[in-house]
């Protein structure tokens, strides 16, 4: 059985099994990613780094990939605008 | 498509497109031929900076006047051209520097730019993430930025509107006396033609003091807020005039994208479009200096570009001495954009043989003296 | 600013999927000084995401264990983004790496095709390998509706994973056209040693309904996913769904190559029977030769591995392995080869670039590439065009620019580091 972590998505405490992504996390939670140029919401799409869809802000660093980072007990992750 | 038309103008870059603007807009029949796309050569390189420039009395008349042209011509100018009064801010790092944006702030005053003088305390309120150590600046808030390559098809399109004919993907070979000939063998045919071909005026005519400048560029990705104005270091001036091969300076530009472009390399010795590391990394580690925080920003890409430049640092605008049917528009280093305006309304006013609203004689070509005999 | 870490091994090997593990050991157990760069948090790439070796695959076990044991230097999460000939540049969440080596293995694997239709931006709208990446990265599948679309084999290995893990497929939609398909699941039935994994593969995903000839027109819902509406040999049909997870066949990631110099045909690095490409001292291994999939990529890490420490006589079974195996490009290319109707998916206000937001009718006013990222800002976001650059190949045939530093977004500071020669000139005062 998987630890859980907490972690803060966009303000809010969320638990997470250990091991699981920061997109995944956002994914799993109904959370949009990140809001396009043109205001729409975006999720992860390619899952391995490569279209930048799913970038966040993470412990204050902005434009992390979150299919890149794997969760950790206290983060604390924003969509970006 | 008209092979005789009043004039042909070689090259679409912004000056190219500004010349075939200001000539359609007097109803001459304007031709263009263009190698490859409107704005794709070293207008889509450039940071897209409007600004009056005060280094000599030319240099401002000439920029100070295009602005104003921009000014008026930017109500009507697309979305996509992205122009946006953002403002300089020129930054005064010691007591030298400072004493140097006091006599800006004259120099402009005198000649109705309005400017205000920042402290090291207003400097910091109007940039929060510039170097705090720096003492002070220059603000100039009729300065703009806008996204070049719009701003060369807006042009063009405003032409062709106007009745201009655009001729895309075919070079020029050789121009004289009127006469033009294309790489597929056509062959123009027209009262004055136009060089506005930037970095290789001088194949078309040889004889041009004018040398290659290569310059490079990065952007970051979308910072918002993280400055505001144009920042430019007051040293930026030495580095666009020094003789020395390479030279860096800070100069960086906020996008209404939120993207940092950052800036300034000049290069005479590189002749390829390949990104020097070297002068990159210095021109970048320039840029931390200033803004501490730039460091750790996400960059996305870097270009290069090559300036046309000239020895007196200011452009030919005008006839050729050795044949007045070729009137040059080139050699604009990195004020091209800026001056793009003027430059297409001083040349339509040549041809049209009217008096300018700024005097054109520190532009002519005829003041670069031809050392050897012509071929 | 910190400056960058050096480092100098003999062999560097970039990227850790099966080619690149293949490759880093077989080097390490010759004696070299291997080193393994990839961009990912845990070690396999994306067939082998989430695995180690305690895998209930013996081959994967086997790498795992051996790579583990190896001394080889894994260096993790680390992005290439410069590369000469000798060195190249890498940069991790807290350092930059400058690392000096004699021969370079290029295992840079593949990444998904995606081709744009109405609605394929809504969030919970993935890629297939996309959906695999992510349900290996902890994302829960267990009763949620999901439709499988797109091309290519990776579809199936999706469905699999999608149903050990408790979702619920609606449905699998291959583009390709019955009678390809049917070909291309008899010469995998009959590839040597396919046999058994086929028949394997093919009992997990009975029931599971496959349809040939389909392929989405549509994603639906306001704000996020909710139905997908397929079209079926000329049919529509509209299916309720948590997650579209659709993708076309596989690219090749040469970008590395290109940028080193190395030859490039039809997309595909070019290199001789050692796997050498034409850059000497650089080798490429796995998708970016060929797509053949997993053995071809172990196959061909071991050759590269041997003949970056020359050691080129044991390569010779391998060779014959390899040989045989590379049949599965050609199949695969051909079964799966995208068909016209997918050129008009797209409507007028589809986006094409993700990034930057710039629709199809916007693309379709220009004539090249470079044209149409000038004017419109397409492939200048962040993605570098690595998504809507094969898309806009595929809609358009535009082929994309050179590529320049950096191979992928990075801190200002790792790009500064390319080259290390200071200014004279220090600003008064300044900081750093």
């Amino acid at each position: 059985m998987p630890e859980h972590i907490v972690i803060r998505l966009n303000g809010k405490q969320v638990t997470v099994p250990e091991g699981t992504s920061v997109a995944v996390s956002l994914l799993s939670a109904g959370e949009a990613c990140r809001t396009s140029v043109m205001g729409e919401a975006r999720g992860p799409l390619c899952g391995m780094g490569i279209c930048f869809e799913c970038r966040v802000t993470i412990d204050g660093k902005r434009h992390i990939r979150g299919c890149q980072v794997q969760c950790e007990a206290g983060m604390d992750i924003s969509s970006d605008e | 498509m008209s092979r005789t038309p009043d004039v042909l103008v070689v090259g679409a870059g912004i000056v190219g497109a500004a010349c075939a603007y200001e000539l359609a807009k007097e109803k001459i029949k304007v031709a263009v031929v263009e190698a490859t796309g409107v704005g794709t050569g070293a207008t889509a390189a450039g940071m897209g900076h409007i600004v009056a420039m005060d280094n000599s009395e030319a240099q401002f008349a000439l920029t100070r006047y295009s602005q104003r042209l921009w000014q008026e011509l930017q109500m009507q100018c697309p979305a996509t051209m992205e122009y946006e009064e953002t403002g300089t801010i020129w930054v005064a790092a010691d007591e030298a520097e400072l004493a140097e944006v006091q006599r800006k702030h004259e120099y402009y005053g005198a000649r109705g730019v309005a400017t205000d003088m920042l402290d090291a305390q207003a400097l910091r309120e109007a940039e929060p993430n510039l170097n705090k150590s720096l003492v002070g600046g220059l603000r100039v808030p009729s300065d703009a930025v806008l996204y070049p390559p719009c701003a060369a098809t807006f042009l063009i399109q405003e032409a062709v509107e106007r009745g201009a004919q655009v001729y895309t993907g075919h070079a020029v070979t050789s121009i004289g006396k009127g006469r033009a000939l294309l790489t597929d063998g056509t062959r123009f045919s027209a009262k004055v033609i136009v060089n506005a071909t930037g970095q290789y005026a001088t194949r078309l005519t040889p004889g041009i003091q004018m040398k290659p400048r290569k310059g490079h560029l990065v952007i970051t990705e979308r910072y918002v807020g993280e400055i505001r104005h144009q920042l430019v270091e007051l040293g930026y001036l030495k580095s666009a005039h020094s003789t020395r091969s390479d030279s860096v300076a800070f100069n960086v530009q906020p996008r209404k994208t939120g993207q940092l472009l950052i800036g300034s390399s000049r290069q005479f010795e590189s002749n390829d479009g390949k990104v020097n590391a070297g002068i990159a990394g210095r021109m970048l580690r320039r840029a931390f200096q200033y803004i501490p925080d730039l460091a750790a920003l996400s960059a996305i890409r870097v270009w290069t570009g090559f300036r046309a430049a000239t020895p007196d640092n200011l452009p030919l605008i005008g006839p050729w001495n050795a044949d007045p049917t070729t009137f040059l528009a080139t050699g604009h280093e990195g004020l091209g954009i800026t001056t793009s305006l003027a430059t297409g309304r001083l040349i339509a006013d040549r041809f049209l043989g009217r008096a300018s609203e700024i005097p054109s004689e520190p532009y002519l070509p005829s003041r670069q003296q031809e050392a050897t005999s012509h071929a | 600013m910190s400056e960058a870490i050096q480092e100098r091994y003999d062999v560097v090997v970039v990227g850790g999927g099966p080619a690149g593990i293949a490759a880093a050991t077989v080097a390490a157990r010759n004696g070299a000084s291997v080193a393994l760069l990839d961009d990912n948090p845990g070690l396999g790439g994306q067939i082998w995401r989430g695995e180690s070796r305690t895998s209930t695959s013996a081959i994967v076990a086997r790498w795992f264990e051996e790579f583990e044991r190896s001394k080889v230097k894994w260096i993790h999460p680390a992005q290439v983004f410069h590369v000469e000939n000798g060195r190249l540049m890498a940069e991790s969440p807290e350092a930059t790496h400058e690392i000096f080596f004699d021969k370079l293995i290029l295992a840079t694997g593949a990444r998904e095709r995606f081709l744009p239709f109405p609605g394929w931006t809504l969030p919970n709208v993935l890629g297939a390998g996309g959906l695999q990446a992510l349900i290996k990265s902890g994302l829960a599948v267990a009763g949620k509706r999901i439709v499988i679309a797109g091309t290519g084999p990776l579809l199936l290995a999706v469905a699999a994973c999608v149903q050990e893990h408790g979702g619920e497929i609606i449905g699998i939609a291959e583009q390709t056209t019955q009678t390809r398909f049917a070909k291309f699941g008899m010469s995998m039935l009959f590839a040597p040693g396919k046999f058994r994994e086929t028949v394997k593969l093919g009992w997990k995903l009975k029931g599971i309904a496959h349809w040939r000839n389909c392929w989405p027109v549509a994603a639906l819902g306001n704000e996020r996913l909710e139905a997908v509406r397929l079209s079926h040999g000329g049919k529509i049909k509209e299916l309720a769904c948590d997650y579209l997870a659709c993708g076309f066949h596989l690219i090749p990631n040469t970008e590395l190559a290109e940028y080193l110099g190395c030859k490039i045909q039809d997309g595909f690095v070019v290199v001789d029977d050692e796997l050498q490409t034409s850059v000497h001292g650089v080798y490429a291994a796995g998708e970016p030769t060929g797509i053949g999939g997993l053995e071809l990529a172990l196959i061909e890490g071991q050759i590269a591995g041997q003949a970056a420490t020359g050691k080129t006589v044991e390569n010779k079974k391998l060779f014959e392995a390899r040989a045989a195996s590379r049949v599965a490009v050609r199949v695969m290319k051909q079964a799966f080869a995208l068909r016209s109707e997918l050129l008009t998916l797209a409507d007028a206000d589809t986006l094409v670039c993700r990034c930057e937001d710039v629709s199809f009718a916007r693309l379709r006013e220009h004539k090249s590439w470079r044209e149409a990222k000038l004017q419109t800002r397409c492939g200048m976001g962040p993605c570098q065009g690595k998504v809507c650059g094969p898309a806009t190949e595929f809609l358009f045939g535009w082929k994309t620019d050179s590529l320049r530093p950096p191979l992928f977004p990075v801190r200002c500071a790792s790009l500064a580091a390319i080259s290390a020669i200071t200014d004279s000139r220090e600003l008064n005062g300044g900081t750093q």
